[in-house]
């Protein structure tokens, strides 16, 4: 994640593209030049380009699993520890009549399985986080309507000049490089 | 997804700042146009008659209503089914629309979300106004207390609890999870600092990096496949409440099935009725085009064919099952003193929609629009017919009785549909209506021009 700012050893280059197109194939070729610490930032969800920084979302299906047999086991278990345990009335024997216990354990399931889902999906998105270094970038607010950015952070002095290099030749439209303030760089 | 801008889904060439400024700007305006504060204005009315009729109905009691021995459920229940009923479809329309990939969905599915939400709200207050000491219903929630009491588990009033809960819940991350982005646009393209603030507060600091678009891609379409069997569970459930009584009229089995299709049918044309008005207001004609609503028709008719279907179904099984009590009360739906009713309602929900076989009628909104109104009476009156005919002849004649619904019936119906107006008010002044990011996306998948 592109929290770097902290460690004060690293560089940051941030390119400016007009297109989709062109922030997916700057980011594809970053991660095939090497550089490891990669994000991009778009408008909207762009097929392809988390898979172009190298991001793989395998665990949200398996988070609703885990959530939703915990809600669905929980539910059960409440229900069961209170008709079989807790107050149990024998009619005919039919204790615990699990057929009718059913119906909330789904509903519990489902809503386990979504609380899961989404609280994790806004930790691992870094979310609720109000403020990010990177909304100091000049014209950043268009990233939430027709600008593309491609962040490239690297340790050394001289990863950073080739950074910079790199991302010029990308056919970006505007560059700048992390500071106190992001500067926009002079070409 | 089907190829290229010709299938009517988008009309002329949206670009993306278009996007931002037809329906970002709508809620950025400081003022807002005439028609929406003089509509805002009657909902706040009717929605203080709607509270106001609520606290005297605590201080008062249900005796305000025309409840009575044998009729013990009828306004209220009524109300709480027709709501849920419309809460039902806005989830389940963008739900089985993004998991469908049918692109007409994208703007359509903001607005569908938050009928849910609302509708889902609204039907929640009645079961708890419609208890005698409503100050107790948190009973309905496990939770240890000196009685040492429980729920009774096997109850589906209890399943409703949970379900109502769930779905509620469901409901909401669904819709908020859409809403982040545009919560974003909305922050970074907002003058005041105000506005500012509230949005950065909402948009919970999205940035649009590519890990946070992919979790959320995938968030949703988890969600989506959640919500389906979700929504269907809910509104069987509902049946349930019924269907478990050993009434004549309730006590079948095709009742969650076809309180299903009956919530679809009467959620589908609740959604039509509000759209049309809605995209002429806000000039989202471009967004929300006649396609949608032609699409949306087809879907109201495929709905009202189960439905009908389901009717004669329950004519026929109380034929097929022999039983005096059951047969009795189909010929007393039909021919008893609610006959006007049941036939209205056949009228309504049975004959009228009928016309949407005709593609002139699916491709002219405003006649759509009165077809959904005139759906949505039907329905009101259907819950109205089942819940109340099945009670007033009770197994003996000496039991039997009528209901009259009382003026105080009336305001929480009406201010009810007051109040539902005005939360819509309300989010369309402070939320986008169409999804921008979504239609960010349609409009990439076009290869339009940004």
């Amino acid at each position: 994640m592109t929290h770097a700012p902290k460690t004060a050893a690293a560089h940051r280059w941030v390119a400016r593209f007009d297109r989709g197109t062109d922030l997916v194939a700057a980011a594809r070729a970053a991660r095939a030049a090497g550089f490891a610490q990669i994000e991009a930032y778009a408008p909207l969800h762009l097929p392809g380009l988390s898979a172009a920084i190298g991001f793989g979302d395998r665990a949200s299906a398996a988070l609703a699993l885990g959530g939703g047999l915990l809600g669905g086991s929980a539910m059960y278990a409440l229900q069961w520890f209170s008709v079989a345990r807790d107050y149990p009335i024998d009619v005919g024997g039919r204790t615990p009549a699990w057929p009718g216990l059913l119906p909330s354990t789904f509903e519990m399931t489902i809503l386990g399985a979504a609380l899961a889902l989404v609280a994790g999906m806004l930790v691992r998105a870094g979310l609720p986080r109000l403020h990010h270094p990177i909304f100091d970038i000049p014209g950043f607010e268009s990233a939430s309507s027709d600008g593309y950015f491609l962040c490239i952070c690297t340790r050394r002095a001289t990863d950073a000049q080739a950074a910079r290099e790199f991302l010029r030749a990308q056919g970006s439209v505007a560059l700048f490089e992390a500071g106190p303030a992001w500067e926009p760089a002079k070409p | 997804m089907s190829a290229g801008a010709a299938d009517g889904v988008l009309v002329g060439q949206p670009t993306f700042s278009s996007i931002a400024e037809t329906i970002g700007d709508v809620v950025l305006a400081r003022r807002a146009p005439r028609w929406w504060r003089r509509a805002f204005l009657a909902c706040s009315l009717l929605s203080a008659l709607f509270f106001g009729s609520i606290g005297y109905l605590f201080s008062e009691g249900v005796g305000i209503w025309g409840l009575n021995v044998p009729v013990v459920w009828a306004f209220d229940i009524t109300n709480y089914v027709w709501w849920i009923a419309i809460a039902m479809s806005g989830t389940f329309i963008s739900a089985a629309l993004l998991l469908t990939r049918q692109a007409w969905g994208a703007s359509i599915s903001r607005f569908a979300e938050a009928m849910t939400i609302f509708a889902l709200a609204i039907a929640g207050l009645f079961p708890i106004i419609h208890l005698g000491r409503p100050w107790f219903f948190y009973w309905l929630a496990p939770y240890p207390n000196v009685m040492s009491l429980w729920p009774q588990w096997r109850s589906p009033l209890v399943w409703d609890f949970f379900a109502i809960l769930a779905y509620l819940l469901v409901s909401i991350l669904f819709w908020y999870l859409g809403l982040v982005p545009d919560f974003a646009t909305l922050r970074d393209r907002a003058r005041g600092r105000g506005a500012q603030l509230a949005y950065g507060l909402l948009a919970l600091g999205w940035r649009g990096e590519a890990r946070q678009w992919q979790l959320r891609h995938n968030a949703q379409l988890l969600l989506a496949g959640l919500a389906i069997p979700l929504v269907v569970s809910v509104h069987s459930v509902v049946g349930l409440d019924f269907a478990t009584g050993n009434t004549p009229g309730w006590h079948s089995t095709i009742f969650p099935p076809f309180f299903v299709a009956g919530a679809m049918f009467s959620g589908f044309a609740m959604a039509m009725t509000i759209l049309v008005p809605l995209r002429r207001a806000f000039a989202l004609e471009a967004f929300i085009t006649d396609r949608h609503l032609e699409r949306l028709a087809r879907l109201i008719l495929a709905m009202g064919l189960v439905l009908a279907y389901s009717y004669t179904m329950e004519i026929f099984m109380a034929w097929y099952g022999a039983d005096r009590y059951d047969i009795f009360t189909t010929v007393n739906r039909m021919r008893g003193p609610y006959a006007p009713v049941y036939w209205s309602l056949i009228a309504c929900v049975v004959v009228v929609p009928q016309a949407l076989w005709s593609g002139a009628v699916r491709r002219s909104p405003w006649v759509l629009f009165g077809i959904g109104i005139v759906i949505n009476v039907g329905m009101w009156l259907e819950r109205f017919m089942l819940i109340v005919t099945s009670q007033h002849r009770d197994f003996l004649p000496s039991a039997w009785g009528m209901f009259f619904p009382t003026v105080w019936d009336w305001a929480i119906l009406v201010g009810s549909i007051g109040f539902f107006l005005w939360l819509l008010l309300v989010f369309v002044r402070l939320a986008p209506v169409v999804s921008m990011a979504e239609m960010r996306e349609l409009v990439a998948s076009r290869g339009a021009p940004r």
